[in-house]
């Protein structure tokens, strides 16, 4: 039986095929990633087979089917955040949370997503924190950035 | 003011002479752009501090703030332009909220150090007119973001908006519409350069009653980002777009496919067509004419691929987005087997202005074969970065230095890489080409959708192809084995040579395979995903040699072939390196000139992007 919160999710979505990508992002946007209850529940409302909700989640890139971090740090690797030095801020960013994008770290609290590109570019390089954009970035703003988060401190981290 | 439901076409020009009265009675108008670039650099924070200053000077009714989209020059954000006075104010910060209400708005006076100043002459720039970056621009789709609050309609119809959708129902019948945009000679701004009138012409001739017009706003070629700046500053303008061809083609049902990744997009789109709904500009008989048409918005799920018309079209439908052979193109056989006309923002928003002053307006712009404006998007290594609008046919040089300013750091500019991953490089050697689809598709690269990714000396050529290759490859959705393996093959033996392990018959090997590539794959991303790779072949071969040959990174970027040492005479013992460095590579105790373990060193670069003394050294 799907939980109360994703039938309510869904609601919009029911037996329409075609929105299975819009119901994805619903869920995930609510849950933070796409557990395999989530793609049952998916499966049954929209009249889906439950093999083509999967194959639709693992295809693109929006989705998590992994739990992810309380914060997600997205580092811009599109060309004009690259030449500017992405790579190495998504290093730091590695090395700083001591997991590999894509995964959470071990504290519960960060998860590191790399992005192809934000659509800031002239600002390179880009990063992310949740969803206010941090611009002109370098590998010492970026442990600031975090060492920020890690405080709770939001105030202090969206002025870094 | 009424803004009840336009039931006919005459309620459209008493409603935009009411809203041009009601903006005649304005003192000034503090124009502050609300963009993603802007917002980053806390332009929010300066809106609210304006107003609540405003209302402290009992100036909240004369006064009115426009928060807009973005205008272009984001390097200089948070940017602020005073009407009607023109006075352009860069890098604002809230604290500087209480004098420019208190100077400039009360007293008329000019606030000196907040005025952009010119690199060149040193000199400050009191308009926008007059700044350099602008003044060698053709401004017509961008100059429109700085007139709209994008989440009015209102403001859209004050300028004229919806009059190019007026002229379309009353006047033109549907076979005129599209021999304008054949006339106009528009071309697809999204990557490919397809003739757009062709395409309407082609959908509209399709068999069929039910049709379909897309806008695609899957803006994925990272470096560029013109679409996401339109829709989200000027949404109305597409929607016109999209209506005006909906109209021609037949069609009663448009999408928008928009980045998940540009919620500021989504959102001013979907609030735009929520607007025009109530205002009954969408819906069931426009402007009481018998034309019906509703727009719905699709958020894409962050693939590449999509931004391929069968693919997008693939993923609306809830599919994985795979595209397929185009035996029978989508103006025939498109979303959900019926006929489709897919056009990107940038294209859509250029059809209003084209339908409003006539086909040949548009077609006196720009240059051979490559009519009207372009928006570029000037990133990289250059002073002025940012969006920049020209007419088509203008020179690489012209918008590079002329506009961008030249390099930064007084570093030598080596290549500019146009097109997106499946464009090319062209070398400073080049850079008196036109930008036009055909000049540089004949170069080796293309326009594409419009990004300029400048490079400096600092850049090796060969990383920049890997960069290209590895993007690829994660983004090749996997259907058809040339793209699938052939971007992996190349990555493989591109990676070879930037770890010093190539060998003399690996650019043999790279153009090959490029070559059965382009050739083989079934859609435009596996086609031209060898172009980063043959490109740079062309123009930088002596980079590909010496990596090959020496061992050696002429640019200092490869990991595998440099090494980092520490100039014992600039080092100063502050321990900034050794701090930051992420693996411990770095020993030195207090006034003690630090080392480089090699045999720790990982050789990310960190520690010399820290130094403050240029101590830290490529070897």
């Amino acid at each position: 039986m799907p939980s109360p919160t994703i039938t309510t999710l869904l609601e919009g979505h029911r037996s329409q095929p075609h929105q299975l990508i819009e119901a994805l992002q619903d869920v995930q946007k609510h849950y933070g990633y796409i557990s395999e209850d989530s793609m049952r529940s998916i499966s049954d409302e929209l009249g889906v087979s439950l093999m083509e909700v999967y194959s639709v989640a693992s295809f693109y890139k929006a989705f998590s089917l992994q739990p992810r971090g309380k914060n997600i740090i997205a580092v811009c690797t599109g060309t004009a955040c690259h030449v500017r030095g992405a790579k190495m801020v998504l290093n730091q960013a590695i090395s700083q949370i001591g997991a590999e994008p894509g995964e959470i770290s071990k504290d519960g609290l960060f998860t590191i997503e790399h992005v192809n590109c934000l659509g800031a570019c002239a600002l390179g390089p880009v990063v992310t924190e949740n969803e206010s954009v941090h611009h002109h970035m370098d590998p010492g703003k970026l442990r600031k950035l975090i060492k920020s988060l890690k405080k709770g401190d939001k105030e202090g981290a969206s002025h870094v | 003011m009424s803004k009840s439901r336009l039931k006919t076409i005459k309620d459209l020009a008493p409603l935009r002479n009411s809203l041009i009265k009601e903006r005649e009675k304005l003192r000034a108008t503090i124009v502050i752009c609300g963009g993603t670039g802007c917002q980053a650099s806390r332009s929010l924070a300066v809106i609210d501090e304006v107003k609540k200053q405003l209302a402290k000077h009992k100036l909240k009714k004369s006064v009115n703030v426009r928060t807009t989209g973005c205008h272009g020059f984001c390097e200089q954000g948070p940017v602020m332009v005073i009407e009607p006075d023109e006075i352009f104010y860069c890098h604002v910060s809230p604290d500087d909220a209480a004098e420019i209400v208190t100077k400039t708005i009360r007293d008329g006076e000019i606030i000196e150090r907040l005025l952009y100043t010119d690199p060149v002459s040193g000199k400050t720039i009191k308009t926008e007119s007059e700044i350099p970056f602008y003044l060698a621009q053709d401004r017509y789709l961008l100059a429109q973001n700085r007139q709209v609050n994008p989440c009015s309609i209102e403001d859209y119809i004050a300028i004229g908006g919806y009059s190019a959708l007026a002229k379309t129902l009353f006047e033109l019948p549907p076979e005129s519409v599209v021999k304008e945009i054949v006339n106009s000679e528009l071309r697809g701004r999204g990557g490919g350069g397809f003739p757009t009138g062709r395409k309407w012409a082609e959908c509209r001739e399709a068999p069929g009653d039910e049709k379909y017009v897309i806008c695609n706003a899957d803006e994925g070629d990272p470096g560029a980002y013109m679409d996401r700046c339109v829709l989200e500053g000027n949404p109305h303008l597409v929607l016109e777009g999209m209506m005006i061809g909906a109209w021609a083609v037949g069609a009663r049902k448009g999408y928008v496919y928009v980045r998940n990744e540009y919620p500021l997009a989504v959102k001013h789109i979907q609030l735009a067509v929520e607007q025009a709904r109530k205002l009954g500009i969408l819906g069931e008989n426009i402007f009481g004419s018998p034309f019906s048409f509703d727009v719905d918005i699709a958020r894409g799920g962050g693939a590449f691929v999509c931004g391929e018309s069968t693919a997008l079209m693939a993923s609306l439908e809830g599919k994985v987005g795979e595209p397929r052979p185009k035996d029978v193109h989508t103006v025939v056989d498109g979303l959900w087997h019926k006929p489709t006309t897919l056009n990107n923002v940038e294209t859509w928003a250029n059809v209003p202005s084209i339908i409003k002053n006539g086909s040949s307006w548009f077609a006196s712009k720009g240059a051979k074969g490559s009519k009207g404006t372009k928006i570029l998007a000037l990133t990289g290594h250059i002073k002025n970065t940012g969006l920049v609008e020209v007419e088509m046919g203008k020179s690489i040089n012209d918008v590079v230095f002329g506009i961008g300013g030249g390099a930064t750091n007084g570093k030598a500019i080596k290549a500019v890489q146009t097109g997106g991953p499946s464009g090319g490089c062209l070398p400073v050697e080049k850079f008196d080409l036109p930008v036009d689809f055909d000049a540089l598709a004949d170069a080796g690269s293309m326009v594409g959708s419009g990004g300029m990714v400048v490079m400096d000396e600092s850049t090796c050529m060969v990383d920049v192809a890997k960069y290209f290759l590895t993007f690829l490859q994660d983004e090749s959705c996997g259907k058809c084995v040339p793209c699938r393996l052939g971007i992996d093959r190349m990555l493989e033996i591109v990676t070879e040579i930037s770890e010093g392990r190539g060998t003399s018959d690996h650019i043999e090997l790279l153009e090959d395979l490029g070559d059965t590539m382009s050739t083989t794959s079934l859609c435009g991303l596996g086609k031209t995903a060898a172009n980063p790779v043959l490109s740079t072949l062309r123009y930088f071969r002596d980079e590909y040699e010496t990596h090959i040959n020496e061992k050696k990174c002429p640019a200092g970027v490869c990991q595998a072939l440099i090494t980092y040492i520490i100039d014992e005479e600039k080092c100063t013992c502050c321990g900034l390196c050794k701090r930051a460095c992420p693996h411990n590579a770095i020993a030195g105790k207090k006034k003690q000139v630090h080392s480089i373990d090699v045999d720790l060193c990982q050789k990310c670069g960190i520690c010399m992007s820290e130094c403050k003394f240029d101590a830290i050294q490529i070897q």
